[in-house]
């Protein structure tokens, strides 16, 4: 099981190589498309890159409730197994 | 006892012997689709990489496209029209569901009584013509077919919904196959996933096109690289053989996600088409072809992995040797 900062920090790197956004930017307030400029696909690229990385699946309605980092971080602490 | 019919001896294989393609004289640029909607090109460009497509005005019907790029493909490969005896037509958007277009189109290319059908796989449509044309000389039911993707998306896309009207346009690609003792088109590996029906759907004939983006990009970047390599491995090739590459041109991120999942070489030839064509369905994969052989991309014996996907869901690939 990922701690929080471990989630953390791998949703951070996996931002970083789909959408190109800075750690230092990725922090838990930030809004993916308000903040950050993540687009609908992008969300779909890093729900795909979550799966991989932490082994929680992402599905489309529960992926349309995550508007930032905090929310997508928690939903992977509450999800994985 | 049950009695046992006869059989036909097919050929050994099937092969392409010439592409040829048709694209309407009206391009639209973003430009022009945001003097409508609330758009702009870079916005376009970043979501789905379109510059530009093409519109098909009133004297351009499906039938008609099919007739222009199914008469180029027959002057490229040198066979002759009389010659032809199965003409498909892939297509999702016919004027109307009666009667088929392909009976039309071998008329006015001058074929006679060809068996002629229309199949309507959506974007995967030339794919899995091009399969059925390959099966039929296989079998013995056909010497020499047209193959034909024809699509008129702008008379089904709502030009007020931007989700849709910056994505798709209007076309088509034709390909000529014929019977050969060395095969140049592998096994087709094909498939559907019919829960998802709604995901690309017009609801009735009075309704516009209507598309859930998000759960078509994730099918197709996640689910489709295994049936590449299926239809690889089926044709006796190596991911690393393919010289080119020709998905459906659905939104350029697809293809450069596809690039990268499927690890194919470097110098591989991609097919960009969308860039210029926009999203043209079932003709979307021989327009991209006929363009890259027109421009050298593509040369004769080249090793090319075709994907077609879309509505349905379905989905069709397979390998072939280049004409």
């Amino acid at each position: 099981m990922a701690t929080t900062e471990e989630i953390q920090s791998g949703l951070a790197e996996i931002l970083e190589e789909v959408a190109g956004v800075l750690p230092a930017d990725a922090t838990p307030e930030k809004s993916f498309t308000e903040d950050l400029d993540v687009d609908s696909l992008s969300m779909v690229e890093i729900a795909t890159a979550v799966e991989d990385k932490f082994g929680v699946a992402i599905p489309d309605d529960e992926l349309a409730n995550i508007s930032t980092v905090g929310d997508a971080v928690s939903f992977i602490e509450k999800n994985q197994s | 006892m049950t009695r046992r019919l006869s059989a036909r001896a097919g050929a050994p294989g099937a092969r392409i012997l010439g592409f040829g393609d048709y694209r309407p004289r009206r391009i639209v640029t973003n430009e022009e689709i945001s003097q409508r909607v609330d758009t702009d090109d870079e916005w376009i460009r970043t979501r789905v990489g379109i510059a530009e497509r093409r519109f098909a005005g009133d004297d351009e019907s499906v039938v008609d496209m099919s007739v222009a790029a199914a008469g180029k493909a027959l002057a490229t490969s040198g066979v002759l029209a009389q010659d032809i005896d199965t003409v498909i037509v892939a297509t999702c958007t016919p004027p109307a569901p009666i009667p088929g277009l392909a009976p039309e189109v071998a008329h006015r290319l001058g074929i006679a009584s060809a068996g002629a059908f229309d199949l309507n796989a959506a974007c995967a449509g030339f794919c899995y013509g091009l399969a059925s044309a390959a099966d039929a000389i296989r079998s013995g039911s056909s010497q020499n077919a047209l193959v034909i993707g024809a699509e008129k998306l702008t008379d089904w896309t709502d030009q007020d919904d931007r989700g849709t009207c910056i994505i798709f346009g209007d076309g088509a690609g034709a390909a000529v196959v014929t019977a050969t003792d060395s095969p140049g088109i592998g096994p087709v590996v094909w498939g559907s996933d019919g829960e998802k029906s709604r995901a690309i759907s017009v609801a009735d004939r009075s309704s516009f096109m209507e598309m859930d983006g998000r759960a078509v990009y994730r099918w197709a970047t996640t689910q489709l690289a295994d049936s590449a390599h299926r239809a690889c491995k089926l044709a006796g090739v190596d991911i690393s053989d393919i010289d080119v590459f020709v998905p459906h041109q659905a939104n350029l991120r697809i293809v450069d996600s596809m690039v990268r999942t499927l690890k194919l070489r470097d110098d591989v030839a991609v097919a960009r088409d969308i860039v210029t064509s926009g999203n043209t369905s079932s003709a979307s994969i021989p327009l991209a072809l006929t363009a890259m052989i027109e421009r050298g991309e593509v040369k004769t014996g080249d090793t090319a992995l075709l994907l077609g996907f879309g509505a349905g869901l379905t989905f069709a690939g397979q390998v072939i040797i280049c004409p």
